[in-house]
């Protein structure tokens, strides 16, 4: 006998075959940004490590932590256990994108800074958001009622989201070894073409694995759900 | 509404001083972290007025998060919150209640973790001891807020007093770091003005997180 489990395979099935693509995206990236990219004067193949950072955090900070605060939002309002299960995913996948940057930048720093660590603004606001993270994660995993837990998640994620511009005041103001932003910046970019579209791919590569991690996680969710819902029954 | 949030704040106190088992264990937390931060130290290499405001602000931290433990834990205990809830009281006079036996309860901890801090480290405060009392108020004030609103959700979950440092630590940084930006200018004895901004900062956050807790407390609470 089969278990019916609902929804949740065809999304597993969607989220695989986007993360997969997401994967084959990163590795062609690397080839583009080691092969057909020019080499950075003053860093050398240092440099490199930048079209995964970079677009790593960019997810993290603009996509994946906003689409948390937003989701737990609405789960708030709507109490659709839907939005709950989507704001766990982002959730989830934004960790593994905390942890990549967290990864990638000291291996950066070492050559370039002479330090692996430095407690510089950007770097002290990263590791807060991966505690918060954390936090947010075990407080889930101690709750087993999903409405519970859904609420409970909600309220400390919207406190994290309130949280983070006081982090982000409170560090600042030291003075770091951290570059500034290049892109997204008042004046026009000050990347050299070659460099800038290695970059974008790297976005878009980024954004299309974190697609697809969200979407795998999601479904997963759905069938374990479906499952509890089956073993209550 | 005052009498309400002060009734259910009395409560709370009452119950605590009737067995002082919290308010003793979380001073003699207190007094104990700062003897061990003594020893911690090598006093010739390290001048005492260079360690003593994160000392402080470390040592009124943890006695903090010990404190705040007690507010909802003490509530799960033969079910008496569900009688605090079927009380015809809003959810918000619920939150300003505990809220307040909360701030009380820190701040008697602090006002006996600071004498002490004065006594181990022999400093002379001076004219600096005012200020230094309005920083420990502004940044308790905010701190406590998030701690009275995480602790009702912790109480829910198993191992709740391993989960409240978790949760709070990284909302109690931020207040921290400004707290010890105010004290270092006050302990070593510089004007006034420069601890300005370091207390306007505290004063924003005290705002803003006593609001959001106040607005999310009834969402952590509805059935």
């Amino acid at each position: 006998m089969t278990l019916n489990l609902g929804p949740g395979h065809a999304v597993i099935r969607r989220g695989l075959v986007l993360t997969v693509l997401g994967l084959v995206g990163v590795a062609a990236l690397m080839v583009l940004a080691l092969a057909y990219t020019p080499v950075e004067a003053r860093q050398g193949l240092a440099q490199k490590i930048f079209y995964v950072h970079v677009p790593s955090a960019t997810v993290l900070l603009w996509i994946a932590m906003p689409l948390t605060g937003l989701l737990s939002m609405l789960y708030l309002w709507l109490r659709d256990l839907r939005f709950d299960r989507l704001a766990a995913a982002t959730a989830e996948v934004g960790t593994v994108f905390c942890l990549a940057v967290l990864a990638t930048g000291p291996i950066w720093a070492r050559p370039i800074w002479g330090t692996w660590w430095t407690w510089d603004g950007r770097l002290t606001l990263t590791l807060f958001l991966f505690f918060l993270l954390l936090g947010y994660h075990t407080l889930r995993a101690s709750l087993r009622d999903p409405v519970e837990r859904g609420r409970f998640s909600a309220v400390i994620s919207i406190m994290g989201v309130v949280l983070v511009p006081f982090i982000h005041l409170s560090v600042y103001l030291w003075r770091g070894l951290h570059p500034q932003p290049i892109i997204l910046k008042p004046s026009a970019p000050s990347l050299p073409p070659e460099m800038l579209r290695t970059l974008l791919v790297g976005f878009g590569v980024f954004i299309l694995l974190f697609a697809g991690m969200v979407t795998l996680r999601y479904g997963i969710q759905l069938v374990r759900d479906a499952r509890e819902a089956a073993d209550a029954a | 509404m005052l009498r309400l949030v002060l009734a259910i704040a009395g409560k709370d106190l009452r119950v605590e001083l009737r067995t002082r088992t919290s308010l003793l264990s979380a001073a003699v937390f207190a007094a104990l972290m700062l003897i061990v931060f003594n020893f911690a130290r090598d006093p010739t290499a390290v001048a005492t007025i260079d360690l003593a405001p994160s000392v402080l602000w470390v040592t009124v931290a943890f006695a903090s998060v010990v404190a705040m433990n007690r507010a909802f834990t003490v509530e799960r205990d033969n079910n008496a919150f569900d009688g605090l809830l079927l009380a015809p009281v809003s959810r918000e006079l619920i939150y300003l209640g505990k809220y307040l036996a909360n701030l009380l309860f820190v701040l008697l901890v602090e006002a006996i973790t600071l004498p002490l801090f004065i006594l181990f480290f022999n400093l002379d405060l001076g004219g600096a001891f005012p200020p230094l009392v309005l920083t420990l108020l502004l940044a308790t004030t905010g701190f406590v807020a998030v701690g009275t609103l995480f602790g009702a959700i912790v109480a829910r979950t198993r191992f709740a007093e391993l989960m409240l440092p978790v949760l709070l630590l990284p909302f109690m940084v931020p207040p921290l770091i400004y707290a010890v930006k105010v004290t270092v200018p006050l302990l070593s004895g510089r004007p006034l003005s420069e601890v300005i901004p370091g207390l306007t900062f505290l004063l924003v956050y005290d705002v803003v997180f006593l609001t959001l807790a106040l607005l999310l407390f009834p969402a952590v609470l509805d059935e």
